[in-house]
């Protein structure tokens, strides 16, 4: 007899557990109640979320390849590129090193698992108010944990973005993002396909570390006195890269059918997903796991999440071969179980059945309509007169204030933690709009791929690579500000602000990954803030024509004082041709001009300024017109393939004031600007720092302006020449001719790199 | 023409990017050396990559030297041989005793990757034969130990031999503190042994021998190698 308070523990509800009973036609036993806790939590089964989830389109101009844990697309003949997004927030507020590292692990492993091989990592990560000492040592500790992890893995850690907020004060998050490329025609699915053929545990043995992680941590709330430490697992980067290495070798045999990485819920997730993908059963045998502690009972084995281990399914006969891979990089490799054609998962331990159920039933959690309700407060704020908000009396100061902001300010004391150079494919590197990252690969005939193959030990002859060199740009996006303000509008803008992002180095929106992070979606006004995210980044999607491959949800981030805003992140990658038709961001030499594309409205809601200076989240954010920004994106598109532009930016917190600032420092030059006549009563406040939408600014040599005007009205796209570079210092002079700003971008330059380092010793 | 020889240890990382670079941005034959492996045959320059081989356990480069591998490197390094030791391949040579010295943590107790600049100090090296005394090269860096440490008595005798082969300087040549990335002892970069035909080097020429890269510096010591080199 099972008392409720057992399987309420493990955070099961009572309709849940008549359902177990009823699939099972009998009580669980406890190994299998354990299965189902984890299999059936809410960040393994997605039961409140995926129903929404299939609003999310799947189609694009580059075909898409969604299946299994990760997704992706072509981006050139046979080649795909697989990309996933995945949040480790919970155990990061916990123990920030380990969280992290662990999540970089994690999403390394669901790239390679597919058979492609990871050449970049990305992350978005979130903390309170960086003046306190608690987000000072966590984003310390997650920093630490990424490069502790991503540089010993050698995967090169290139792109990314920081935020502080006192809304994740309680609730940090760690959203980590990885992308791989893979012959087409290579790629492996988690299937265990054909009965008969072996199951086979490879990498780390298994330990009690993370038991109960996902059911546990990330799918509960956070209470004020938690004492949650042994459930945050531990990583091993220089095991995982061996793994790598071990696994991209035993799929080049041919004789590996499937794959799958153990993550949360370890075993139990694996042998009932790929057993359920191919709709066949598996038979493992427990005693044949390879365990770094003594006495773990069946329930531990199959629920822990000790990192660095995958489920292969591997043809018979071929085990010797496969497994001597993995030996050859001192890796476990056991053969502990056969695929079989009942559908039944049936879990033994040493002789005894343990654990007998359908793999159907167990990978196929219920699914929730969750009830939603529109927070008050949004109306309360979009209501919210700033008129009369005083302007401020010194823009300089101001500008300069908004540079330190530590949302705006450089992140170089991150990326320089970061190997961003590793496997020599980074052309842009970090600190701009987005990293560029060439696919060499395919510049040397896929057939003499010698990133998948064994590292041969004959001799080659030297292979001259064929041009173009094509290359994909990647970023991470979201603004939460604006999505706490008006969830749908702000995804929207989370999507175009990363496409944006992408076209500003020539590429062109090819696919998106999503990490959706919310509160408890118990509450309606938290659901309800989910769903119209969701929404709006399903619109957004289809009007750009990019598929969602593949993410991530992370519910109950929130603690009884404090919730998150909502942060639908948005990892996204772009396409570039030709690796030489590439932009950067900085201003290139003086006497090129500068030019607008797009318009500045007078929209000061849910601006960094606002924040900043007036020390308020409140208002409506920037409208977002897609038709706007497409053709903005295209112009800036255009222009660059065409080599008019010398360099690229977009505008996002801080305005225009800011990106100006931003290519000036990066480039080592001023800039002379005069704003264009105003279209009404406009506040120069808003017309500096206020941050409309689709606005790019771009430098070009003065003898180009006539054809990048020319391709901007023919996409239709407002255009204005509003300065041009030179000197030693950023002058921005309004319409009328009053000065407003004459900072020397020395000054700028120490504000912009000093805040982080300053703040973090 | 010459072939290069790229060792790979369980942990290495940049044994691929240097495969790239010797073969596919210098256009010579290249192969892969397993750290059980002992022969060698074939080889006219063993490179040792950078990474974290064995994981840095113990300390960097540590576990790695007992390899079979690095053995079979060592004979071939006292026949005359090439060898660079690049990085963690530079760490493994300091811990073999191909090269006096050691590294300790970087100075700011920070992993650090940046590009930062170096001065030729002695281009008088198989691997710098292509250069000349005072050339400054763009080359990136990438370490959390690449703080580097010998005793009096050793850096007095790395001076007079002319063994030290690359300082941390600024963009005009000028060697200073504030080039110094990491604390290294006298801004050194990269050292040679006494017959000059072993080279550690912290910072990664195969990170920058093709201009899309954003220099194209590297190319300097790998065009040495393949102009100069002892054969064995």
């Amino acid at each position: 007899m099972i008392e409720p308070a057992v399987y309420r523990e493990l955070g099961l509800k009572d309709e849940e557990y008549q359902r177990i009973e009823r699939l099972l036609e009998r009580e669980p036993t406890p190994t299998e109640l354990a299965m189902f806790s984890v299999e059936w939590s809410e960040h393994c089964g997605y039961p409140r979320s995926r129903p929404l989830l299939r609003l999310l389109p799947r189609e694009g101009k580059f075909a898409p390849r969604v299946a299994g844990d990760a997704g992706g697309v072509e981006v050139a003949p046979g080649l795909t590129v697989l990309f996933k997004l995945e949040s480790h927030n919970h155990p990061s507020q916990v123990e920030p090193k380990q969280g992290a590292a662990t999540g970089v692990g994690g999403i390394i492993r669901d790239i390679f698992t597919m058979g492609a091989r990871p050449i970049a990592s990305l992350n978005s990560l979130r903390f309170g108010d960086l003046q306190t000492s608690l987000a000072k040592f966590l984003f310390a500790g997650v920093v630490d944990g990424i490069q502790f992890y991503g540089n010993c893995v050698g995967v090169p850690t290139v792109a990314g973005e920081v935020y502080f907020n006192r809304c994740y004060r309680g609730n940090c998050l760690v959203n980590v993002m990885c992308v791989g490329v893979v012959p087409t025609e290579r790629i492996v699915l988690g299937r265990a396909d054909g009965p008969g053929n072996a199951v086979m545990y490879v990498g780390s043995s298994t330990g009690r570390d993370g038991i109960g992680g996902c059911s546990v941590l990330a799918s509960h709330e956070f209470g004020e006195d938690e004492q949650k430490r042994p459930t945050v697992q531990i990583g091993d980067p220089f095991t995982e890269k061996c793994l790598i290495e071990a696994c991209l070798e035993a799929l080049d045999t041919g004789a590996v059918v499937g794959m799958k990485d153990m993550g949360a819920a370890g075993l139990t997730c694996t042998t009932s997903e790929m057993a359920a993908a191919a709709g066949t059963g598996m038979d493992v045998d427990l005693a044949l796991v390879p365990r770094r502690e003594a006495g773990m009972e069946p329930y531990e084995l199959m629920m822990s999440e000790s990192q660095e281990r995958m489920l292969l399914v591997v043809e018979r006969g071929e085990e010797e071969r496969v497994a001597g891979i993995f030996h050859k990089w001192d890796l476990n490799a056991v053969v502990i179980g056969r695929v079989t054609e009942d559908g039944i998962l049936r879990v033994r331990d040493g002789g005894q059945v343990v654990a007998e159920m359908g793999a159907q039933d167990l990978a196929s959690p219920p699914t929730y309509e969750m009830p939603v309700e529109p927070p008050a407060y949004i109306a309360e704020a979009a209501a919210r007169d700033l008129s009369a908000l005083p302007q401020p009396k010194d823009y300089e100061r101001a500008l300069l204030d908004l540079l330190a902001s530590p949302n705006i300010a450089s992140k170089r004391w991150v990326w320089e933690q970061y190997d961003h150079m590793v496997q020599i494919n980074t052309v842009v590197l970090p600190g701009g709009d987005a990293a560029v990252l060439r696919l060499k690969d395919v510049a040397h005939d896929l057939s003499d791929a010698y990133l998948w193959e064994p590292r041969p030990a004959a001799i080659r002859e030297p292979c001259p690579p064929t041009t173009p060199t094509p290359a994909i740009a990647v970023t991470t996006d979201c603004n939460s500000r604006y999505c706490y303000l008006d969830p749908y509008l702000g995804a929207q803008i989370a999507v175009a602000e990363a496409a944006r992002n992408v076209v500003c180095t020539g590429a062109e929106p090819a696919g998106i990954t999503d990490g959706l992070n919310f509160g408890n979606p118990e509450k309606p006004d938290r659901f309800w803030q989910f769903r119209r995210c969701v929404e709006g980044l399903a619109a957004a999607c289809r009007a750009f024509g990019v598929p969602v491959v593949s993410g991530n949800v992370s519910f109950y981030n929130e603690t009884p004082t404090d919730a998150i805003h909502p942060t639908p992140v948005v990892g996204m990658v772009g396409v570039i041709e030709d690796i030489e038709r590439r932009c950067t961001m900085d201003f290139k030499r003086p006497g090129d001009r500068v030019i607008l594309l797009g318009e500045s409205l007078q929209e000061l809601g849910g601006s960094e300024y606002l924040a900043v200076a007036h020390g308020l989240e409140t208002g409506r954010p920037p409208a977002l017109d897609l038709a706007r920004e497409k053709a903005v994106q295209a112009a800036c598109l255009e222009a660059i393939r065409a080599g008019l532009a010398r360099s690229a930016h977009d505008c996002s917190e801080g305005g225009l004031a800011v990106a100006l600032a931003e290519s000036c420092i990066r480039g080592g030059i001023g800039a002379e600007i005069k704003l264009p006549p105003a279209q009404s009563d406009l506040r120069l406040d808003a017309t500096l720092f206020g941050e409309s939408q689709s606005r790019i600014i771009l430098s070009a040599n003065p003898r180009h302006v006539e054809e990048i005007a020319r391709i901007a009205e023919k996409h239709g796209a407002p255009w204005a020449v509003i300065g041009e570079t030179g000197g030693d210092r950023l002058r921005i002079e309004s319409s009328a001719g009053a000065g407003l700003i004459a900072l020397p971008v020395a000054e700028m330059e120490q504000a912009y790199e000093g805040a982080i380092p300053g703040l973090m010793g | 023409m010459k072939t290069f020889g790229v060792v790979v240890f369980p942990g290495s990382n940049c044994d691929q990017d240097c495969y790239h670079a010797a073969a596919h941005a210098m256009g010579a034959r290249a192969r892969y050396i397993w750290h059980r492996d002992t022969d060698l045959s074939g080889v006219d320059c063993v490179i040792l990559p950078g990474g974290f081989s064995y994981g840095d356990y113990l300390r960097t480069g540590a576990v790695a030297r007992f390899s079979p591998v690095v053995a079979a490197v060592a004979d071939f390094a006292r026949a005359g041989g090439l060898v660079i030791g690049i990085c963690n391949g530079f760490q493994i040579l300091l811990e073999a005793h191909l090269l006096p010295g050691a590294m300790r943590r970087n100075q700011n107790q920070k992993f650090i990757c940046k590009h930062v600049h170096l001065r030729v100090e002695q281009p008088q090296t198989p691997f710098t034969g292509a250069g000349r005394a005072g050339q400054v090269l763009r080359i990136p860096i990438a370490h959390g130990e690449g703080n580097y440490y010998a005793d009096h008595e050793t850096l007095r005798r790395l001076r007079e031999n002319g063994q030290i082969v690359f300082r941390y300087c600024r963009p005009d040549g000028h060697i200073t503190l504030d080039a110094n990335p990491n604390g290294s002892m006298d801004n050194i970069a990269g050292i040679c042994s006494e017959r000059r035909n072993v080279l550690g080097m912290m910072p990664h020429p195969e990170r920058c021998s093709e201009p899309v890269l954003g220099s194209a510096d590297g190319r300097v010591i790998f065009e040495s190698i393949l102009r100069n080199g002892v054969v064995s």
